[in-house]
């Protein structure tokens, strides 16, 4: 049974038949077709963001909360070149995204006209795949065959760039069953490299699980088969930025995020370890540091689904081509197969080992006199939260990482930040879309003050769709990694890293008609938090705090995993020679 | 490990293949990449390569099969074994790429190129332009007084060594097609 209908109306009915509940969009001239189609069903949510920026990060929100593919909708021309960092941002944390973009109509593609781009040559290496429909009748098929190319695999965003004629034309509508497609990529894993794997897994002496956004985006299933197999073996496990939550932060065995400022135990684990098995990670150089000296005495097992991670920048000795939680299934079965043996003796000091690390107490400071310290204020934050239904976003800079510190995550999908790309202004718009998919949930953004400047404008969007997001922002009235930076490396030369001329967030909230709550004192911080979390609407928290502290541990630059600085006092020449030039 | 079963030149295993130590010797590698003949495709493939910063010594494309609807893109690249596999990890995984081929690890293989050469010139060097094509077995496909195109068919190499010997003989232009390879024996 095939249906006729124009290419715009195609567009509404294959999100409705893909299932999509919300579109972020903005509307313009080469999408108006579409945006009539939206006008009339019910079926959909549309979302009218302030900038196409703030459309594809709420898309990302939305994605990376529910586990389903987040629909963004813009014009041509403006339209798509502001979604691209969006896109660049999904593409590197494999966030499954449509983007849809209107197009100027194919008889005038290449004349330069009014609101006309490259939009699939500007797209092609920011989006796992972009397509441009000159066809009505093949605009269906696109649309399905997109949401199967974003979802399967690695995930990733996707672009249907659509010329206006094309919306307009009448076509014949496809359903996803007859859409035939040649990409499937391969989600079970090798079982001899998986034998090879529980083999190893049953003798090493110092094992340790590096685990990242992979376990996340293969689904809830993985997260829990992730929990079993690090409760049967009891080997300690770290994870990076982007895979905080698949293994709960309250377990016995969670050393912390590991990385760049990463935890101390973490860290020490990954240096010295003589088994490594990362699930779902990339070796990121967030992550590894100086490559010749990572991690020198381990055997290295890697689970990754995209065969390009494997031996990228770190060559492993066992790995596995697959999807986590199909991998991960396999594992236990041929690990308990096999005997459910683990070399008792040698974990037991491992973990004494490791109780050494812990005792540093690495994230210790000291919250003293009468100035918030940002770790303070995220202690308190998770103290006040942790009981709530709590998703949590983050801008990118210092307290991006102190909030991968300070708060904790017990379930995947809770937890929403640009690691890959590190897009300032990526967290107040997808605390929007985690909102739209989590209407009566707590939705806070972690942020910095610049970063928070970088989307304020969607402060409209919160207030339009009385989606009450909660704006932590730690400010210090400074680019505080920046700064730190500069601090480290460019003798204190504090080169354009402070915020002049702030506005007044407190003003600026009511400005959009939101609340907005100022604290300076750590004895009034409890209060104020309690206030933010009551209150039902947006808040914008502007949380005043120590304007030079620094982000420890680091691993500076250039340095290997043993060779963390872990306070002011440690950092005289920290990042010197080859590490100078990288960032 | 030697176990594992790994289809040769199979792209979904080649993470499999990249056991040994790597050493840092430049390897020149022919790769055959079939893909979908869809617009964009090749823009992707170039794309990779610019992009990730990867050489390009030679690349051909051409549709070859219509019903099919795809197209082969013969590309000669350069670099140290890790970066070889990583060129073939990261074509396997663009959405319009059906199969990689390393042909130059996947047994023997059959490359030709076909060039063009503009060779002016009178007297003595005219005739010896034509004596070493026939030599070379180029065949004249234009020719004037004053000028002759001829068309060679052979290996990189062959062509190479042509064209040194046609420089000197009034050698004006050379237009070459990129390298077409095959691997030798049934399939």
């Amino acid at each position: 049974m095939t249906k006729a209908m124009t290419g715009a109306k195609m567009v509404v009915q294959a999100l409705i038949d893909q299932g999509v509940e919300v579109v972020f969009g903005y509307p313009g001239g080469a999408v108006l077709p579409i945006y009539d189609e939206i006008f009339q069903q019910n079926s959909i949510t549309h979302v009218l963001v302030r900038h196409e920026q703030g459309a594809v990060h709420a898309a990302e929100g939305y994605a990376r909360s529910t586990g389903k593919p987040g629909v963004a909708l813009v014009t041509s021309g403006p339209g798509a070149t502001n979604a691209v960092t969006g896109l660049t941002d999904a593409l590197l944390d494999s966030i499954p995204l449509i983007v849809l973009t209107g197009q100027v109509p194919t008889f005038m593609i290449g004349s330069d006209a009014f609101q006309e781009a490259d939009t699939v040559g500007i797209t092609r290496p920011c989006t796992k795949h972009n397509w441009l429909v000159k066809e009505t009748d093949k605009l269906a098929a696109t649309l399905h065959e997109a949401f199967h190319v974003a979802t399967s695999g690695r995930p990733g965003p996707v672009l249907i760039d659509i010329p206006k004629d094309v919306q307009f034309a009448t076509g014949t509508y496809t359903k996803a069953q007859q859409v035939e497609t040649h990409y499937n990529p391969q989600v079970k894993g090798d079982l001899d490299a998986i034998t090879e794997l529980a083999k190893a897994m049953e003798t090493a002496k110092r094992p340790v699980f590096y685990t990242g956004g992979g376990v996340i985006n293969s689904g809830p299933a993985a997260s829990q088969l992730l929990r079993e197999l690090v409760a049967a073996t009891n080997f300690p496990i770290t994870s990076t930025l982007m895979g905080l939550g698949c293994y709960p932060a309250s377990g016995d065995n969670w050393l912390g995020m590991l990385g760049m400022h990463g935890l101390y135990e973490a860290n020490m684990a990954m240096h010295d370890c003589d088994l490594m098995i990362n699930i779902g990670a990339r070796f990121d150089d967030r992550i590894t540091g100086r490559l010749d000296a990572f991690s020198p005495k381990s055997v290295k097992a890697h689970i990754d689904i995209d065969a390009s991670s494997i031996n990228k920048v770190i060559h492993v000795d066992i790995p596995i081509l697959g999807d986590v939680a199909h991998v991960l299934e396999d594992l236990l079965n041929v690990w308990k197969a096999r005997g459910r043996k683990t070399n008792a003796e040698g974990l037991s000091k491992w973990w004494d080992q490791i109780n050494e690390w812990r005792a540093v107490e690495c994230l210790n400071y000291k919250q003293e006199g009468k100035i918030i310290k940002p770790q303070y204020a995220l202690q308190r934050l998770e103290e006040l939260t942790k009981k709530h239904d709590r998703y949590i976003c983050t801008e990118v800079g210092q307290h991006q990482m102190w909030a991968a510190q300070y708060l904790g995550f017990e379930d995947p999908n809770r937890w929403m930040t640009s690691g890959g790309l590190g897009t300032m202004g990526y967290g107040f718009p997808a605390s929007i879309g985690v909102q739209m998919a989590h209407p009566d949930a707590l939705v806070i953004n972690v942020a910095g003050e610049a970063s928070w400047l970088m989307n304020m404008q969607e402060l409209g969007t919160a207030m339009q769709y009385r989606l009450p997001v909660k704006q932590f922002i730690l400010n210090n009235e400074r680019l505080g990694m920046v700064r730190q930076w500069q601090q480290l490396l460019h003798g204190e030369r504090y080169s354009s890293s402070w915020s002049e001329s702030l506005p007044d967030f407190v003003k600026l909230a009511e400005a959009f008609g939101a609340k907005g709550i100022q604290c300076h004192d750590p004895d009034t911080l409890d209060d104020a938090i309690m206030e933010m979390i009551t209150y039902d609407g947006p808040v914008l928290f502007d949380c005043l705090v120590e304007k030079h502290e620094n982000c420890f541990p680091m691993i500076p630059s250039g340095k290997a995993h043993n060779e963390m600085l872990m306070g002011d006092a440690s950092t005289e020449g920290a990042i010197s020679g080859a590490g100078e030039a990288l960032v | 490990m030697s176990a594992l079963k790994i289809k040769k030149g199979a792209t979904s295993h080649s993470a499999y293949n990249l056991r040994p130590n790597y050493s840092d010797t430049v390897e020149r590698h022919t790769l055959a990449v079939l893909v979908e003949n869809e617009p964009g495709v090749l823009a992707r493939v170039i794309g990779l390569f610019s992009g990730r910063g990867y050489n390009i010594d030679s690349l051909t494309v051409a549709e070859v099969d219509h019903l099919g609807h795809r197209s082969r893109i013969t590309i000669v690249t350069s670099g140290t074994p890790q970066i070889i596999e990583q060129i073939k990890a990261q074509l396997g995984r663009i959405v319009d790429v059906h199969q990689v081929n390393d042909l130059t690890v996947e047994g023997k293989t059959v490359e030709r190129e076909l060039a063009l050469f503009k060779v002016s010139g009178k007297g003595d060097n005219r005739i010896e332009a034509v004596r070493l094509a026939d030599i070379f077995r180029a065949n004249v496909v234009d020719s004037t007084l004053e000028s002759f195109v001829f068309e060679i068919t052979g290996t990189p190499e062959k062509i190479d060594a042509f064209a040194e010997l046609m420089r000197p003989l009034g050698l004006q232009e050379i237009a070459r097609t990129g390298v077409a390879a095959l691997s030798r024996g049934a399939v």
